[in-house]
């Protein structure tokens, strides 16, 4: 059983697409293996800045013969034909055999396909994946036509057993497959011979790499936190860029510095950004959250200990601190004097061709949130207000500079500004939730501007006809609708969507488009509430039966509702009842199609006559007495139940009772009985959207 | 290795005298106003096409945008890019940038030197590349790409482009914390001249110029006839009447897409270019230098048949 070692050694992979390529690589080769017959035993992949690797064990040394006896014309076919079937299967006329078939003789060929060796195999596999290889960019480099995502300079791909190791002969566009490769590119330099996977690592390591990525993250973490701890300090975690940082080194020294006082005044976010973005620094921080070091991270080993190393890196940092604290300086200005050029500068800023600039933008949500202010418990002109300023910050230097601090920038500013905290706080806010797992505000000033913005976001989309197809979602409108959802279910607000989607619309020239739009959009909101309730355990078919039921735009409402159909029918009274409902409702529908009638006369107690049948009508009489209430109450828990408690009674009534009386009064009463069933539950629920 | 630069000039000289060694043509900086070396056709235009091609040359390269009046430590809207273009790109093009960096006294047993994903792509160019941002402690000091297309056009060979950002290299080179206070000259000449006694005034002169005084409408009417004489260079029959021979007239072309694309910069400074209209002018030029890269290619530099 032969092991098998492959590295494809190239010019800098960047570090975002190292852990992929390594897991592609294992997956292209060892599917190319056993495809072709060589099944192994284990498989890993690995990535270094400078290299892909693959080791598979235990691997097959040869595939087995493999024989197929393939049909071809019948005995009698034109000499084409047979010639032709022949030459397909490849072998010869005379070799082909005859056999009896149930409509007689037929020619048979009999295809022998011998085992071929790991080594053919193998070479064949890496030579398909390199040329296919899944890259999310690839280059040409040189004169060559070969395609990598930089240069690829050399390939180890031996084979090794108990006997030894071999290459396999391999050649790609000049690159042969060898057994060499090279260690750290300063600390290490020349060529180093291996024999296999633990020798390629061992070896690795002596030559200063580091092949696993895991290692590599685990050393960096724990030096670092080690040197923060030392200093009084604690290293702010970060585990993108620690995953980023691990595939930009071979061999990672970690180097702890100091942020010049200068720039010790800039916001914590702004520091940390500059660190990350453009250092791809870890923040160091004090116990009161005050980031006061960095943390970087170096590929190499120098005589006087990182000092020159860190001295430079310090530098680079001051510049670009020096610049944050110029556009911070420059912005605090605008801001303190209320920051009234950003805002007429949101005018020259294009939203969208169709739907005006920033400042139009504004202007819509600006109104829309003064009409949502007073649902949500805010005072609609600060709202209103908050709203007006939300943008600014994207006028200011600082977040062009650093887009991401948009919305953030906006809170320092407003309160620069001399903004009361709910507007400020607005200007962050009301970007939120960003994700799934980001908070949504509860501030109700930021409820209302967040609730504008996505709400306009999304009825100016739909107006110019914009949507979201497939899996293309340019706008994000998805997210914007999963944020109304939140927003309103979290923070548990009575909203009629309808009356808002319909008039955010920027294009009211046509009111019919507005209101098909406005509808067509409300559905969109339902199809993505059912996406987030069926993560919580609410099945659609349960919405479904919900959305029938008026105020169908009120998500709060409507979720309640959900809810407590959901609760229901977990219960046993609640699944059984539903069985009961849909066999009335059967029964019912046959009837009146056969009829030709439709049996809502109301039933009369006079002409029941089985217990079960009486009992029938006073259980739905106790029933419809709770309901109504409850219904007008919105106590949906408090409907259900009392829906549920007609099980035993329909349950019995179907045992009891034939509908289909011989007497045409006392069917025409029971189907009526059975038409006060189905009207009683349907005032709570369309429960015929019930599945199964 | 030699003795360390001791000015901004000594590093230009010591990459010049590395790059020469190398087997470079050492060429002078194109004689009109770009955004970057790569502007220079030694570059853009001789990235295309077959024939085989190394050069070196320093470019001073203006970026209206990034006056600071010569008061921020790192930017200049007049700047001196250093620019290495071999075609195709040799296997060992990192080995002998890093032999660079030697050169010009960044040694690599000492420094943190790595190559960090940044892919180049020049929309005025219609021109992208795959490569990195190479990073000494922590500082970009060069970007080194392997051109993918230039005007719109395949790059086959790939030639490998060095790009160094020369004051920000040599400030570190040279532990400067401002560019201005950079010793320009040998400090221990007759006369010591500082970056700034070179370009502290025209940094000022410049910055309020782009700023606050360049006339938008001129600017304007000039990107226009820019644009209408490159289209119109390039509509002439290739044979000339006069003398009866084949000259396709690529280069005077490209010299107004490259006008075309300063004075965009120009006017985008003035701020009179919005957003949306920012696109629409990137796309004109961009139209000029894909025609501009057309006619190249059907020259015989641009490796057309004789």
């Amino acid at each position: 059983m032969p092991d098998l070692l492959i590295e494809l050694f190239s010019e800098e992979i960047p570090a975002r697409m190292q852990s992929k390529a390594a897991d592609d690589l294992k997956r292209l080769v060892t599917d190319g293996l056993v495809a072709a017959g060589l099944t192994y035993a284990g498989a890993a992949g690995f990535a270094t800045p400078r290299r892909l690797a693959l080791s598979v064990e235990g691997l097959l040394a040869e595939s087995k013969p493999v024989r197929e006896d393939r049909k071809g014309p019948k005995v009698g076919a034109p000499a084409q034909a047979v010639t032709g079937f022949a030459r397909g299967a490849g072998v010869a006329v005379d070799a082909l055999e005859v056999r009896s078939d149930k409509k007689g003789e037929v020619y048979f060929a009999v295809i022998e396909k011998p085992g071929r060796s790991a080594a053919e195999i193998v070479a064949e596999v890496l030579e398909a994946t390199l040329r296919n290889f899944p890259w999310p960019k690839s280059m040409r480099w040189g004169s060559g036509s070969l395609r990598w995502v930089r240069p690829l300079h050399a390939i180890i791909c031996i084979l090794s057993d108990e006997a030894g190791a071999a290459v396999v002969p391999l050649d790609i566009d000049g690159i042969k497959a060898g057994a060499d490769t090279q260690g750290h590119r300063f600390l290490s330099p020349g060529v180093i011979t291996v024999t296999g996977f633990e020798d390629y690592e061992a070896k690795l390591k002596r030559a200063h790499v580091y092949l696993r990525a895991t290692e590599r993250a685990e050393l960096i973490w724990a030096d670092a936190s080690n040197q923060a701890f030392a200093q009084g300090l604690e290293l702010v975690e970060d585990r993108g860029l620690l995953a980023e940082v691990a595939g930009l080194v071979e061999w990672p020294v970690v180097l702890l510095g100091k942020i010049d006082e200068a720039y010790l005044d800039l916001p914590p976010e702004v520091l940390q950004t500059s660190m990350r973005e453009h250092q791809k620094f870890f923040s160091v921080r004090e116990k009161s959250g005050r980031i006061v070091q960095f943390v970087t991270v170096a590929n190499t080993e120098t005589a006087d200990h990182g000092a020159t190393i860190l001295a430079g890196n310090q530098k680079v940092l001051s510049a670009r601190l020096a610049d944050a604290k110029f556009f911070w300086e420059n912005d605090l200005r605008v801001a303190k004097a209320g920051m009234q050029p950003w805002l007429d500068a949101l005018e020259n800023v294009t939203f969208h061709n169709k739907l005006g600039s920033q400042r139009d933008l504004v202007g819509r949500i600006e109104a829309l949130a003064r009409e949502i202010a007073p649902l949500v418990g805010a005072d609609a002109d600060v709202a209103a207000q908050a709203a007006r300023i939300a943008k600014a910050d994207l006028s200011s230097e600082m977040v062009y500079e650093f887009p991401e601090l948009q919305g953030l920038m906006g809170r320092y500013y407003a309160t620069e500004a001399g903004q009361p905290d709910a507007v400020a706080a607005a200007a962050q806010e009301h970007y939120a939730p960003l994700g799934p797992s980001d908070d949504v505000p509860t501030a109700p000033v930021s409820v209302a501007v967040s609730l504008a913005e996505k709400i306009d976001k999304l009825a100016g989309f739909w107006a110019i006809d914009e949507k979201p197809t497939g899996s293309k979602d340019p706008f994000a409108l998805r997210r914007a609708a999963l944020g109304v959802i939140r927003v309103v279910l979290e923070n548990d607000l009575s909203l009629k969507l309808l009356q808002f989607i319909s008039g955010a619309s920027p294009r009211d020239d046509d009111a019919g488009q507005t209101q098909n739009s406005g509808l067509d959009l409300l559905s969109f909101f339902h199809d993505r509430l059912k996406v987030y309730l069926k993560d919580q355990g609410i099945r659609h078919d349960v919405i479904d039966a919900c959305l029938a039921m008026p105020g169908s735009d009120d998500l709060t409402l409507l979720v309640k509702r959900a809810r407590a159909l959901s609760e229901t029918l977990q219960t046993d009274d609640g699944q059984n009842l539903i069985q009961g409902f849909k066999r009335a409702n059967n029964i019912l529908t046959q009837a009146e199609a056969k009829d030709g009638v439709e049996y809502s006369y109301g039933a009369d107690v006079k002409f029941a006559e089985a217990p079960a049948e009486k009992a029938l009508f006073s259980a739905l009489d106790a029933a419809e007495a709770k309901i109504a209430p409850a219904m007008e109450a919105e106590d949906f828990t408090t409907a259900m139940a009392a829906m549920a408690d007609l099980r035993g009674p329909i349950d019995a009534f179907f045992t009891d009772v034939q509908v289909n009386a011989d007497s045409e009064i006392l069917r025409r009463n029971r189907l009526n009985l059975l038409s006060r069933i189905r009207s009683t539950c349907l005032r709570v629920a369309d429960l015929a959207q019930i599945e199964g | 290795m030699s003795e360390k630069p001791r000015s901004f000039q000594g590093i230009i000289l010591a990459l010049q005298n590395y790059w020469a060694a190398q087997g470079c043509a050492v060429l002078q900086p194109y004689d009109m106003e770009v955004g970057a070396g790569t502007f220079h056709p030694a570059t853009t235009l001789r990235a295309l096409g077959s024939n085989a091609w190394a050069a070196a040359y320093v470019q001073p390269s203006r970026r209206p945008t990034d006056g600071r009046y010569g008061e921020n430590p790192n930017r200049l809207q007049h700047y001196y890019q250093y620019q290495v273009i071999i075609k195709p790109s040799p296997p060992d093009l990192q080995a002998l940038y890093l032999g660079s960096l030697q050169a010009i006294g960044i040694d690599a047993a000492l420094h943190d030197i790595r190559f960090v994903e940044d892919d180049w792509e020049s929309p005025t160019l219609g021109a992208w590349g795959l490569g990195w941002e190479v990073w000494c402690d922590g500082m970009e000091v060069s970007q080194f790409t392997y051109f993918q297309q230039v005007g719109g056009h395949d790059c086959h060979p790939v030639s490998g482009e060095l790009t160094y950002g020369l004051e920000r290299l040599a400030m570190y080179v040279l532990n400067v914390d401002h560019v201005m206070d950079m010793p320009f000259n040998d400090p221990q000449s007759p006369i010591p001249l500082s970056y700034g006694d070179v370009f502290l005034q025209t940094e000022q002169e410049y910055a309020r110029w782009n700023f606050d005084t360049a006339d938008t409408d001129t600017l304007l009417q000039h990107f226009k006839d820019a644009e209408a004489e490159c289209a119109r260079i390039l509509e002439q029959p290739a044979v000339d009447p006069k003398t009866g021979k084949t000259i396709i007239m690529a280069h005077p072309a490209y010299d107004q897409a490259i006008k075309a694309s300063h004075l965009f910069n120009l006017l985008d400074a003035r701020g009179v270019i919005s957003v949306t209209e920012r696109q629409a002018y990137i796309g004109r030029v961009r139209t000029l230098a894909k025609a501009c890269a057309d006619a190249f290619v059907k020259t015989a530099a641009g490796g057309a048949a004789a």
